[in-house]
């Protein structure tokens, strides 16, 4: 993309001393010179307008939105958590964490085995969510837990969110027999319970490790995404700028990614964030049957499924996983709904209660003015 | 307000110091302020302006239709009673009752899973408590009223099935069916033919009289405004710049805002004026597009049979020549415009693009000939990529074609932009940060970013403003003048024909009925269809208007 590139090398031209903010002033000014008054467009008009790019915009308004920041905030302290307690392991090389057991280790009994965490007075203890009876510090598999769930719906968001994108958006725009062929391959995978297809799955991928798993998983949950692309780029492809396109000669496949696709990236986005809210539910089944991610391996779904049997009498081994999974799949998820806000141009901030009441004293009296001067 | 009251009944409305503003991004955005006027039983009032200058939400802000962002102050006098602040069940009661909406698209006002019949009858039982077939017979008599083909037949029709005017028909049956005393018809004729449009704007002429109502009419067409109004108000960015009776502000605009409006309509003049040499010059030069006995279908859809747009059409363009197309929705003109760029296939005939025939051609020759022509589209919204910068858009042909690249590129986009008055920093602009006609110009900048023999242009000035579409028109003819290209401009407007094009194609019904010198085919009509298409184009004259009126009554009967 050479044109990137070369972005703001031209500033000697004198139209563009303006400021950005101004550059609409200074554009009008010009037109008006010119003869003609375009500059008719209101001031709403000029208000949206802004200059701003349209990244910029999303990423303004995702920031407002309240509930997706406390999740984002939420998430990335989780996450922080999880990777600074018990540390984790890059190329074979073992990154050391604060916290003093691992989730391997077999500890002794202490305090009973009840967890010492107590939020008032605040203590956090020796094993603050408590011990197995085996004596395996459960803070520490629930971090190790954490850690495996999170790897495994990021690498299902990316693996479906490719193959989705993929088969949608060339379903979508060649359409005819290639759209009925793949369309009818996604009704496959559509019939067949996904649980059961995981299952099988997982059954044969248990000794290869929790990403062969996950991708495997990836390769199941790509459907709804491609029928969402697919009616997406449906829409934009008769849209004229892609004729417009094919008449400057752009190839199929610069249609498809450059024209096409950027536009689609609203749906595409928040339909990852779903998927990955759904897949590390979905991850926590699979190991509650006892077909995930395998011991001596940790993942949230196996403990779950390791400390069924000792849910009347030990029930603080569910209450902590259970509570990790919670949050992970309702920040997730409100993220996503923050990135469809952000993205759909059409959702507009409400007016607050406040505003509508302060009647008619907020009116810009400046801006009357020059209206009113205008109009004389 | 120039207008005195009728003996004996005062206004049925009454404005007075309207305002209308918008909640936007944490402040409220005047769209209209200090608005007063009044309007008289049996008076039509016309509000004109372009787009974005308050009109429409002042008008919704008076039947309490405007979207949750807006809030209205002021005092709304509806006969002698401030409807300002009534209760919503109240102003519901009003709505539909005494005042009644036409709106611009017929097809998105109608509820398509009900027969019209059923929409009216439902607006006749809910405001007037008539038993089922009372109803009905009135829902017949109220479609006989507004001239819908065959009643009986019609009632149990679904809007799907009615043709454009017929819906706007049926529309209009329904705003008048429980006999308001105020109608407001926001752009009614907007999405109509010209021929259609002149019926509609007839039948509201009369209606008027049968049912003495006061109509409200908003519009941005000063013909339309010519033919129907009494009195006129001119907005001009949320404010009354001028307001008077129609024959006065027509002939002698005070505001130099009306002036400008009023001098930017393009005109479909009657003299002849002696430019027929043109011909003899264009003659000489080479073809550049030539149809040839061209027949374009559109294949047939599972039960839908082939629909053949376009049968047997051939003309030819040369070099420096602009050709107009004319022709109402669905009579082919755009079905060719596409299909001279290779975007639809022939079916038959010879269609040659600067010497090579396209009809069965295969992508690759079509990626050739395309760099022989560029298109400039009817949309400016949805003709550039929004997520691309237009820098970006117009560059792509260039880069694509391998033409030019880095800073030779930058430099090629920079003179295009040069060309179509853009500054040069807008190139890094997003699409969406530009006003229409703005979008417009740098579609053409894209259109002739190869230099092409051939632009055609597919209605580019149908979604502008007067004002700007008069620009865009003075800036397409001198690039056309200066870089010689031949043009196809394809539009459903006579008045931007007279101002542009060398000759003109006439088409009908996928036939091309007449073509001819300019001067020929808008002046001398011979097609019984062209004459009536320019018998039906509204001039921004009333007295003319009223003259043209009385000359088609008189041929009808």
């Amino acid at each position: 993309m050479s044109d990137h590139d070369s972005r703001g090398s031209h500033e000697s031209n004198p139209l563009d001393v303006v400021p950005m903010g101004g550059g609409i002033g200074g554009g009008m000014a010009h037109m008006e010179a010119a003869g003609a008054h375009e500059g008719v467009e209101n001031a709403i008009e000029l208000k949206e307008v802004e200059g701003l790019s349209q990244g910029r915009i999303i990423l303004r308004r995702f920031l407002h939105h309240r509930g997706a920041m406390i999740s984002l905030i939420i998430l990335v302290a989780l996450l922080l958590l999880a990777y600074s307690s018990i540390g984790f392991k890059v190329f074979g090389l073992q990154i050391p964490g604060w916290w003093k057991y691992q989730y391997t280790d077999i500890t002794n009994n202490s305090n009973n085995l009840h967890p010492t965490l107590s939020l008032w007075p605040p203590r956090f203890g020796a094993h603050p969510f408590g011990q197995d009876e085996i004596g395996h510090d459960v803070f520490a598999e629930t971090m190790r837990g954490v850690q495996q769930s999170f790897m495994i719906i990021v690498v299902i968001g990316v693996v479906s969110t490719a193959i989705g994108v993929v088969v949608g958006a060339v379903a979508g725009y060649f359409g005819g027999l290639i759209d009925a062929l793949l369309m009818r391959l996604t009704d496959m995978f559509i019939i067949v319970p996904l649980i059961i297809l995981a299952a099988v799955i997982g059954h044969y991928a248990a000794g290869a490790g929790p990403f062969v798993l996950a991708v495997l998983l990836g390769v199941l949950v790509w459907t709804s995404l491609a029928r969402l692309v697919r009616g997406e780029v449906l829409t934009l492809r008769s849209r004229e700028f892609v004729e417009a396109a094919k008449v400057a000669g752009a190839s199929h496949r610069r249609i498809i990614f450059k024209h096409i696709l950027p536009n689609a990236a609203g749906v595409i986005i928040v339909s990852m964030t779903l998927t990955m809210a759904a897949a590390i539910l979905l991850e926590a089944a699979l190991g509650y049957l006892g077909l995930g991610v395998q011991l001596p391996d940790i993942s949230l779904g196996s403990l779950i499924s390791t400390y069924e049997s000792s849910f009347g009498t030990r029930p603080w081994l569910f209450w902590y996983t259970g509570t990790f999974i919670l949050v992970i799949a309702l920040t997730v998820n409100f993220i996503g709904d923050g990135l469809r806000d952000a993205f759909d141009p059409r959702q507009r901030r409400k007016l607050s209660r406040r505003a509508k009441q302060e009647a008619s004293s907020s009116r810009p009296a400046a801006l009357i003015e020059t209206m009113n001067k205008a109009g004389q | 307000m120039t207008s005195e009251r009728t003996a004996g009944r005062g206004p049925v409305l009454k404005i007075e110091n309207l305002g209308v503003d918008f909640w936007v991004d944490g402040t409220w955005y005047p769209a209209a302020t200090g608005m007063n006027y009044e309007v008289q039983p049996g008076e039509v009032l016309a509000i004109v302006g372009e787009s974005g200058s308050g009109k429409s939400s002042s008008s919704m802000a008076l039947l309490g239709l405007l979207p949750p962002n807006g809030r209205v102050n002021g005092r709304i006098e509806f006969k002698g009673r401030d409807i300002s602040a009534v209760s919503a069940s109240q102003l519901r009661k009003i709505r539909g009752e005494e005042i009644a909406v036409i709106f611009q698209e017929p097809m998105t006002a109608l509820n398509p899973v009900y027969t019209i019949g059923a929409q009216i009858i439902e607006m006749l039982r809910t405001h007037k408590g008539m038993v089922p077939a009372d109803a009905r017979a009135r829902t017949l008599e109220l479609l006989e009223l507004v001239e819908m083909p065959q009643p009986e037949v019609s009632i149990d029709k679904y809007p799907h099935q009615l043709s454009g005017g017929q819906r706007q028909r049926a529309m209009i049956a329904m705003a008048v069916s429980c006999e308001p005393a105020l109608l407001i018809a926001d752009e009614p004729t907007t999405a109509l033919d010209v021929t259609v449009q002149a019926e509609i704007l007839d039948l509201m002429r009369d209606l008027r009289h049968k049912v003495d109502s006061a109509i409200v009419l908003i519009t941005h067409d000063m013909g339309v405004v010519a033919d129907m109004a009494d009195r006129i108000i001119v907005m001009k960015d949320g404010v009354i710049v001028e307001a008077g009776d129609v024959h006065t502000v027509f002939s002698s605009p005070s505001h130099e805002y009306t002036e400008k409006l009023l001098a930017a309509v393009p005109k479909l003049s009657v003299e002849i004026d002696a430019a027929e040499a043109e011909e003899a010059r264009v003659s000489a030069e080479k073809p550049i597009l030539t149809f040839e006995d061209v027949v374009i279908e559109y294949p047939k859809r599972g039960r839908i049979p082939a629909f053949r747009a376009v049968d047997g059409v051939s003309f030819e363009i040369r070099a420096g020549e602009v050709v107009a197309l004319v022709g109402e929705s669905g009579s082919g003109k755009t079905t060719i415009g596409r299909a001279a760029i290779g975007l639809l296939p022939v079916h038959s005939g010879t269609l040659e693009v600067n010497g090579t025939n396209i009809a069965g051609a295969k992508e690759k020759v079509l990626r050739d000939v395309r760099r022989d022509a560029g298109i400039v589209f009817q949309d400016p919204g949805s003709s550039l990529n929004p997520r691309l910068p237009i820098g970006e858009s117009i560059g792509e042909p260039i880069m694509l074609a391998g033409k030019a690249k880095g800073a030779e590129l930058q430099k090629r986009v920079e003179t295009l932009l040069d060309e179509v008055e853009l500054p040069r920093s807008y190139r890094n602009r997003y699409p969406h940060e530009l006003s229409g006609g703005q979008r417009q110009r740098v579609g053409i900048a894209r259109a002739l970013a190869l230099r092409p023999p051939l632009l055609i242009a597919d209605e580019p000035t149908s979604a502008l403003d007067v004002s700007v579409q008069a620009r865009f028109l003075d800036l397409l003819q001198g690039l056309q003048e200066q870089l010689r290209f031949a043009c196809l401009f394809i539009t459903h407007d006579l008045a931007v024909v007279d101002v542009l094009a060398h000759r003109v194609l006439v088409m009908h019904k996928g036939v091309l009925v007449e073509q001819g010198v300019k001067d020929q085919v808008l002046r001398r009509p011979k097609d019984p269809y062209t004459q009536r298409l320019i018998a039906a184009v509204p001039v921004p004259d009333p007295v003319v208007q009223r003259e043209r009126r009385e000359l088609r009554a008189a041929g009808r009967q």
